[in-house]
């Protein structure tokens, strides 16, 4: 096409962009994905921080509803008068939690770091497609976070309808404290954070398919490109939903509308808004927010995969086996949501045909565990924190994946639904096998982020505390959620029912506490390592994949000179017949004949054929098997 | 500085095959939020027999639409002008489409007011009637992204900026103003079929 048609000017003229740094340039408002990494990753780790001492805080109130804590008037003022915690604040805590965690962390703090870091380096690219957009993405971000932030600071609280924000408690300003400023600010942070997330996401599936380098074509792409690109592809398709689903809500807030209202009488008051549906935005936000719990999970699968594979030097197992179940979660991920409103009168047979898609789910989840298992068996396992935290990952998405197929079926979820039972099913699948998958990243790839190396033995005690601390946290709820303990409920003592469980919300909290705790081990090895981390060498974990060619210290460009052309798979560990226990993707089969097998040459007969008079020469025999 | 070795021309030549990418991905997305919004309005729609657009719509929606087609036509032209490096015919037709761009504008938004004249207000019980204004609103507001666009390219070419970078900004600009174009004959159609 003509429109590609450049002049040497012109060359020079965009390539001029990025020079001339300084300090606001390079760290600031960088364009690098490299940097723009790094600040999602640190973003990142602060809203966790912050998000999770919001868990603790309403832990405390469900391990001990009937005491005061007068240090918490001293911090929360008003919000925890007499020092416990009011009920209204205990709902804004769940929500702005639900919503840091799982928009905030889990998404952009994972996607966002990782997609940023690994797609231009994996792939052998300079940067990515449209670097400004990048910056964009991160700020935008950035803008969002102080926004929900801010929340906290707004006289009627933070919104507290919960992270699904289901009307009429989000659309009627007058319903509860939160439902006022702090839910418009939540809806002004989250539109900033979709506009992150579609000008991110637009990136990271542009740079895949235009911007590899050469050899590289698709079925040579590490896994982790492979979830980073269906993850960003689900991403596309359903955050705009989300923005006509707060659209709507907007006007019905703000404006009068009845998209969403109907029959409301507020504190004695009838509302004039009549017709409206809110099951239809229950179907609007489901529809992004089911695609959302794979946006979360499905680039942790990827960073597992590959430190799985690194770690236990053998190929992962099943390559391609894996590429399909991925692409088998991105489409089924859109034809579930209705397994969220199974009791909000939906039609049964609709329920049926929900539960089926939904149940299978279960068959690509099942073949990445059994392949994560097989790919560790009889390994030569190096475990590394990183590959701790991998391998704690496939445990929680074991144990959590399992209670879905519980919850998947429409009619055990009668009883199930809004109990504890699915506050421990989701924060093990995708809360913690996600965090787990987002901390092996942040310990296999630190090197290549900051140049030094995390200390392990920090890595370890963070690890078992967390991996244990997970457990006791999320593991009693399906007891509690068998019994039919409602969530987001304010205080046990007020239900004779529930009084029996709160011995064990001590438990909860306590483990909560001490896993928090445990964070700090990380937060000081991750920041202090920056500086005084042992310095790193170029591949530090002897890698396959490009990313580890690249020299330790950062460059434009990150190659210094020109991209290295790509010849192999990413997963050649432990090839027979080769000397080193991994071969570079950058290594050409020319220099590997000794161990070079038939079907690497994809049915190419002229290198088939040298491969077998070189294997006459030498007498290498080859069995096949 | 001088790094004239950083970008090849091959190189150069891959990010803007990925820009004009991001660009087809962006307008994936866009689509996605209407049809969103479509899939909602049939939600909603089917919820009850008073519910449905319950009037014809105004006549002057049938002129917006001739004059968007009609500015699709006039940016065409004018991408072929910057092909052949006609530069002041490029101006006068990117001038003309700004122009139709405005008048498509004001007339959405008269046929607002005749909505209005007939009782249908956008704050109203019968939401299906709502996403009248809420459809039109929404494209709108990417006719002003658009009309934004139009301007830097004409901001482009009066400079005048380079013979590659103006053609490759004017096809960008062209490929998404013709799709805000379609954009909206999905939109009347839909209206249409439902009304």
């Amino acid at each position: 096409m003509s429109s590609t048609v450049i002049s040497h000017g012109a060359a020079h003229h965009d390539a001029h962009d990025h020079h001339q740094e300084t300090f606001l340039t390079k760290y600031i408002f960088s364009q690098d994905h490299k940097m723009i990494a790094k600040q999602f990753l640190i973003t990142g780790i602060v809203m966790a921080v912050f998000a999770m001492l919001l868990s603790i805080l309403f832990r405390i109130q469900l391990a001990w509803p009937d005491t005061d804590f007068p240090i918490l008037e001293v911090f929360l003022g008003k919000w925890a008068e007499g020092g416990r915690i009011k009920p209204e604040f205990f709902l804004s805590l769940v929500t702005i939690h639900g919503t840091m965690m799982v928009f905030f962390v889990l998404t952009a703090g994972l996607s966002g770091t990782f997609s940023n870091l690994l797609i231009p380096y994996q792939l052998g690219a300079r940067d990515m497609a449209s670097p400004l957009m990048n910056m964009l993405s991160y700020w935008f971000f950035f803008t969002a976070c102080v926004i929900m932030v801010a929340s906290f600071f707004v006289e009627s609280g933070p919104a507290s309808a919960g992270w699904t924000i289901y009307p009429p408690l989000s659309s009627v300003p007058t319903s509860i404290p939160g439902s006022g400023l702090g839910m418009t600010l939540w809806l002004i942070s989250m539109t900033l954070f979709i506009a992150s997330q579609v000008l991110g996401g637009v990136n990271y599936i542009s740079t895949v398919l235009n911007m590899r380098t050469k050899g590289m074509d698709l079925w040579k792409m590490p896994l982790t490109i492979w979830a980073f690109f269906l993850t960003a592809i689900v991403g596309l398709l359903s955050f705009p939903v989300l923005v006509s689903a707060v659209v709507l809500l907007f006007f019905d807030r703000s404006v009068g509308t009845s998209f969403y209202l109907s029959d409301l009488v507020v504190q004695g008051e009838i509302l004039p808004n009549e017709g409206g549906s809110p099951i239809l935005f229950q179907h609007l936000f489901w529809f992004l927010g089911h695609p959302e719990v794979y946006i979360v999970v499905m680039p942790a699968l990827g960073l597992t995969s590959e430190i799985i594979s690194t770690n236990s030097r053998k190929p992962i197992f099943g390559y391609h086996a894996m590429v399909y179940s991925l692409v088998g979660i991105t489409v089924l991920s859109f034809i579930v949501w209705g397994h969220h409103m199974f009791v909000t009168g939906m039609n049964p047979f609709l329920g049926g045909v929900f539960m089926i898609t939904t149940l299978i789910i279960a068959v690509p989840s099942a073949v990445k565990a059994f392949n994560y298992i097989a790919t560790l068996w009889r390994g030569n396992i190096r475990f590394t924190p990183a590959m701790m935290f991998a391998i704690g990952m496939v445990s929680f998405f074991v144990s959590g994946g399992l209670t879905g197929l519980y919850l998947g079926n429409a009619a055990l979820d009668i009883n199930l639904h809004d109990t504890y039972f699915v506050v421990a099913h989701f924060h093990l699948v995708m809360g913690s096998a996600s965090i787990f998958g987002m901390l092996a990243g942040v310990y296999h790839w630190y090197p290549k982020m900051f140049g030094r190396m995390m200390d392990t033995k920090l890595g370890y005690l963070h690890f078992w505390l967390t991996f244990i601390g997970a457990y006791l946290v999320f593991f009693p709820m399906h007891f509690m959620g068998i019994d039919g303990v409602p969530r987001r409920y304010y205080t046990f003592t007020a239900f004779p029912f529930m009084d029996k469980w709160i011995s064990v919300n001590l438990l909860i909290t306590w483990a909560a506490i001490i896993a928090g705790l445990a964070q700090v081990a990380f937060l000081w090895n991750f920041f202090a390592s920056i500086w005084k981390g042992k310095k790193a060498t170029q591949n530090p974990w002897n890698s396959n994949t490009l990313e580890w060619t690249t020299p330790v210290e950062h460059i434009h460009g990150n190659w210094p000179g020109e991209i290295p052309t790509v010849y192999r798979w990413p997963y050649d560990y432990s090839k027979p017949g080769h000397d080193t226990d991994f071969i570079p993707q950058t290594v050409p089969f020319s220099e590997t004949m000794s161990s070079n097998l038939p079907h690497d040459f994809e049915g190419n007969e002229e290198a088939i054929r040298i491969q077998n008079e070189w294997n006459k020469e030498n007498n290498r025999e080859i069995i096949e098997g | 500085m001088e790094h004239t070795d950083d970008y090849t021309t091959e190189e150069l030549m891959q990010s803007r095959k990925a820009k004009k990418f991001n660009l087809w991905l962006g307008m994936i997305g866009m689509f996605m939020m209407f049809a969103a919004l479509s899939s909602g309005f049939i939600v909603y729609t089917a919820g009850g027999v008073d519910k449905g657009i319950k009037t014809i719509l105004p006549n002057t929606f049938i002129y917006s639409t001739i004059v968007i087609v009609f500015s699709s036509l006039t940016l065409h032209l004018g991408y072929r002008a910057t092909k052949l490096e006609q530069l002041g015919k490029q101006k006068l037709f990117l001038l003309l489409t700004i122009v139709l761009g405005v008048v498509f504008f004001v007339l959405q938004v008269d046929a607002w007011s005749v909505l209005v004249s007939r009782d249908i207000t956008f704050i109203n019980n019968n939401a299906s009637q709502s996403f009248i204004y809420v459809f039109t609103g929404m494209h709108l507001a990417h006719i002003i992204a658009g009309l934004i666009v139009l301007v830097r390219c004409l901001w482009g070419a009066m400079k005048p900026i380079p013979f590659p970078d103006n053609q490759f900004r004017m096809n960008l600009a062209t490929i998404f103003w013709h799709f805000l174009d379609l954009l909206w004959i999905y939109i009347y159609v839909f209206l249409l079929l439902n009304q």
